[in-house]
């Protein structure tokens, strides 16, 4: 399908979810998030639009078998989570063992046993 | 992506490529992630970033992605002409979209607000300032194709050549949704 | 003009001028060698701008074996000195020098030994053993091996150009590799020099991904691939994974250094922590790199030399996609004791621990090939069954070591430089060696003398556990790494010099090693292998001439069975073809050398802030790039006649067939 129709669906939803993004950062109080809610409604929006922009620019769904531009990308993008999320995991806890005080703050407040 | 190349060689080894490339905005992102909060007393990303400018940037790289798609059609259709005025279009838009980075950059700068400073504002340089490098360098590459179908015409080389061309070129705007997202909206949460 | 470059920098410490006259005899030697003989066009022909695999092949190894002889010289000045500067003795060596030896060794048998050595091989045998001309991109090929030969030179350029060696250990940890504790150029040179061949292995990665997935030979499915095309085909993964990490952690770092950033020094907000989480995120995967296509060799040669198939072929392939996977899981293990929190350690600890199953699943898969197998004892046979004993002593070290509260008490001590050694040589050095001995006579023609090739073995693998456990004792008894002195009330000078002792031992190894060559070069046409297949051998490589003719096969085989050319033998079938036809190649390039050249200049310019060198170089590359991308005739045509005239002269397999 590198038809015309490909390009104007991509470009017409990727400027869809942009502008729902920016919009949702601008009003927050629009759909009373909170910042937790509206950190994930954007990242969200992004993934989405990342995926429309690979099905209808890209076209990576339209390999023929083998499919292996798809095999390829599928493990990259599990390459890719395990070093961002695993990096924030790690860096976020490198503060377990500081000094005693500020230890015991953050193990408290890791736990969840204060606010 | 059906192209005559000697069992899709060319184009699967330009996706890989890829790939790695964006396991290198992997790591950027790890490392800007990690340091976003670390500002030294030095402005925060909501401080210095301009929503509107960061939303114009973007829409002149996802038109130019558009275009660039328009000018690959024109390309299957052997379209030769039609085809050059596309990718001039995409050229002229990619142009604009550094201009406006560029601007940003130096307005940083010229506030006192450079690269040195802090932890945050060295991984913002550095993870704008590489996907600012690659659409230079896409830009290159542009030129170089342009000149190429004008004297060369659309053979199946030159044709597999603008295929990975128009690869790279949709690749930096993917790229950039989550710049425009975790660089910039996120600052202003 | 010149930048930070100046008269000051030129080599003046007796150890840089010793390096500095023996490279330049050394340099001269070959020039005027070259000369004497006339041999200068034909080296650039037939070598430098080949674009053939199997010549990029022995040219890896011919420059890797020139970096083992750097490395293991630094092994021994290491060695040395710890086993002489106890007590009221400070040594030979001055702290500053040591640590830039260790720092040195280190970055050197990684990037320049174990990695120039397993492309070497892939180059020669891979494409050859999936039934291929030639790997995807030939072009890029040349070029990754130029970049190699520019990261070996730059790592190598202080002797000559001055300055010094980085001295912050082999992956230049930060702070003390940021420019406010290391102010010189050496954490430059080292940044550089592994950008360039850092660069030049992904582009490989990427080469041979593409070769395996793309270009096997009908009916060659991926079930059916020998396994040294598997674990290449997961190693070349793991680099895709691995090594723009790599990439983009140098340049963060040389960001800090040359523009004045603040990624990972220790003021401004930045994090010296997030530099080792990137650096291991890499260098985790990079150790597997080195040892999974180690793996695959011993799996050829076990099944080869106990003429058996493969014990349990799926579940091997199914342990080398686990461990490819797991060892992108487990980098925090190298920094248990940074300062994470007990969720982060134990999670990175267990997977850890997990990747010993898979591992331990090939090691029994390799037992039981041999298990009623009419096994031949050839000098391969003998590494492979040292590599057995070492590698599952180090393994369970590495288990140990992936228990954060051991970890905890041994970190950073003897103990795990003994454990990283016995992975490093008893898995992927005695893998290489075994797979240069296995191979030898298909790159030659003719096969290395066996003799000599036993008694290196012996003095290599004595020699390694008397230079190692000591290692391992003295981990336990508190030394830490990179000593470059200790107090005498110690007692560890005994155990220090009896670890000396053993380098001593591998060194007359390696010289017996030398010596075999030597031996063997002389009684080849006692040793001439004419059937291209001297062990009986099993998958494809062996179904050709040795040494193969320019485009591998005269027509590509038709792969029915996993051991192919073994059921080609059993059918006794005629491989060779009625009719030949003309064959495509790839001409000669020296685009890679350009390219790497002009490399070589912008990372010289970096590494001296010399701008206007910098700028030719960039602008050189590109306009090589440019230039390449006009040229369309890149292939030349072998016609069928000259294919039939080269095959006519080799004695085809089957006239051979057991």
């Amino acid at each position: 399908m590198n038809k015309l129709s490909s390009y104007i669906i991509g470009f017409a939803l990727s400027i869809v979810f942009t502008l729902a993004a920016f919009f949702v950062v601008l009003r927050p109080g629009f759909f009373g998030l909170t910042s937790t809610g509206i950190v994930a409604t954007i990242i969200t929006l992004a993934i989405v639009q990342f995926f429309v922009q690979l099905t209808f620019f890209l076209h990576l769904w339209q390999e023929t078998n083998p499919r292996w531009n798809l095999v390829v990308f599928l493990s990259t993008i599990s390459i890719v989570l395990i070093l961002v999320v695993g990096s924030i995991w790690i860096m976020n806890h490198l503060n377990y063992n500081m000094t005693p005080s500020d230890m015991n703050t953050y193990i408290l407040k890791q736990e969840g046993m204060q606010k | 992506m059906n192209i005559p190349d000697k069992n899709n060689k060319t184009i699967f080894g330009f996706w890989v490529y890829l790939m790695t490339d964006l396991i290198m905005f992997a790591a950027l992102f790890a490392a800007y992630a990690a340091l976003r909060g670390n500002t030294f007393g030095w402005p925060t990303g909501r401080e210095l970033f301009s929503l509107p400018q960061a939303l114009t940037e973007t829409f002149i790289l996802l038109t130019s992605s558009f275009t660039c798609g328009l000018a690959m059609l024109a390309v299957y259709s052997n379209k030769k002409n039609q085809a050059l005025v596309f990718f001039g279009i995409t050229f002229a838009l990619g142009i604009a979209f550094l201009v406006l980075e560029l601007t940003e950059f130096s307005k940083f700068v010229a506030e006192g607000n450079s690269w040195q400073r802090s932890a945050f504002l060295s991984s913002f340089f550095a993870l704008v300032g590489t996907h600012g490098l690659h659409i230079a360098i896409g830009l290159l590459w542009m030129a170089v194709s342009m000149v190429m179908v004008r004297f060369r015409g659309l053979t199946p080389l030159v044709t597999s050549k603008l295929v990975r061309l128009s690869l790279f070129w949709h690749f930096l705007d993917v790229v950039w949704i989550f710049i425009f997202t975790i660089v910039y909206l996120l600052s202003h949460v | 003009m010149f930048g930070k470059l100046t008269l000051d920098a030129l080599p003046h410490e007796w150890f840089t001028i010793g390096g500095t006259v023996a490279i330049t005899l050394g340099g001269l030697g070959v020039v005027a060698l070259l000369t004497y003989y006339k041999r200068w066009k034909w080296l650039w022909k037939e070598w430098l701008t080949s674009t053939d695999p199997k010549k990029i092949g022995v040219m890896y190894i011919i420059v890797a074996s020139l970096m083992l002889f750097r490395g293991a010289l630094d092994a021994g000045m290491i060695w040395l000195q710890q086993a002489l500067s106890a007590g009221a003795s400070t040594g030979y060596l001055s702290a500053a020098h040591f640590q830039q030896i260790f720092t040195a060794h280190g970055s050197i048998m990684i990037f320049f030994v174990t990695m120039g050595f397993l492309f070497g091989l892939m180059n020669f045998i891979l494409p050859i053993q999936i039934g291929a001309r030639d790997v995807a991109f030939p072009l890029l090929n040349t070029l990754s091996f130029w970049l190699y030969v520019a990261g070996a030179a730059l790592i190598n350029l202080f002797f000559v150009v001055g300055g010094e060696f980085a001295a912050a250990g082999w992956l230049a940890q930060p702070p003390l590799s940021e420019l406010a504790y290391s102010p010189g150029v050496g954490i430059d040179y080292w940044i550089w020099s592994l950008q360039v061949s850092g660069l030049g292995s992904l582009l490989s990665g990427i080469n041979f991904l593409v070769t395996i997935i793309k270009m096997r030979a009908p009916g060659m499915t991926l079930m059916k691939m020998p396994m040294f095309a598997w674990t290449s085909l997961c190693s070349m993964m793991l680099v895709i994974a691995a090594f723009p990490i790599l990439t983009m952690t140098l340049i963060l770092l040389s960001l800090d250094r040359f523009l004045g950033m603040h990624f990972f020094t220790s003021g401004f907000g930045g994090n010296p922590m997030l530099y080792v989480n990137l650096i291991w995120s890499w260098g985790h995967p990079e150790v597997y790199i080195l040892m999974i296509p180690a793996f695959g060799i011993y799996s050829e040669i076990v099944s080869t030399f106990s003429q058996k198939k493969l014990f349990g072929h799926t579940s091997m392939v199914a342990a080398t996609i686990g461990i490819t996977l797991l060892s992108m899981l487990v980098w925090l293990h190298h920094f248990f004791t940074m300062g994470a929190g007990a969720d982060v350690n134990a999670f990175f600890g267990i997977m850890t621990g997990i990747i010993a199953i898979p591992t331990g699943v090939q090691v029994f898969n390799w037992l039981a090939t041999m298990f009623r197998g009419r096994i031949i004892f050839n000098s391969t046979m003998y590494w492979f069954m040292g590599f057995v004993a070492t590698f599952t002593l180090g393994g369970m070290a590495g288990v140990l070591l992936g228990i954060p509260g051991i970890d905890f008490e041994v970190h950073n001590s003897l103990f795990l430089v003994a454990h990283f050694h016995t992975m490093a040589i008893g898995g992927a050095l005695f893998g290489i060696f075994a797979g240069i001995t296995y191979w030898f006579p298909k790159v030659m023609g003719w096969k290395l003398n066996e003799k000599w090739g036993i008694r290196a073995f012996w003095l290599w693998l004595v020699g390694f556990f008397i230079s190692f456990v000591p290692l391992y004792i003295l981990g336990f008894l508190g030394a830490t790494r990179r000593l470059d002195h200790y107090d005498a009330s110690t007692g560890w000078q005994p155990l220090f010099m009896v670890a000396g002792f053993g380098f001593l031992i591998i060194a007359a190894g390696a010289a017996l090693q030398i010596w075999q060559m030597i031996v063997s070069f002389r009684q080849r046409k006692e040793n001439l292998d004419m059937t291209g297949d001297p062990w009986n051998g099993r998958t494809l490589e062996w179904a050709i001439s040795s040494p193969p003719p320019v485009y591998n096969f005269a027509v590509i085989p038709e792969v029915r069975e996993r051991d192919a050319f073994w059921e080609m033998k059993k059918a006794g079938k005629p491989a060779a073809p009625v009719k030949y036809e003309d064959i495509e190649m790839p001409k000669n390039t020296a685009m890679g050398i350009y390219i790497s050249g002009f490399a070589f200049l912008i990372a010289f310019a970096m590494i001296w802030h010399i701008l206007w060198l910098g700028l030719v170089g960039l602008v050189g590359a590109i306009a090589c790039v440019i230039t390449r991308s006009f040229d369309e005739e890149t292939e030349y045509v072998i016609p069928a006649a000259e294919v039939a005239k080269i095959e006519a002269r080799r004695i085809p397999y089957y006239e051979h067939t057991r």
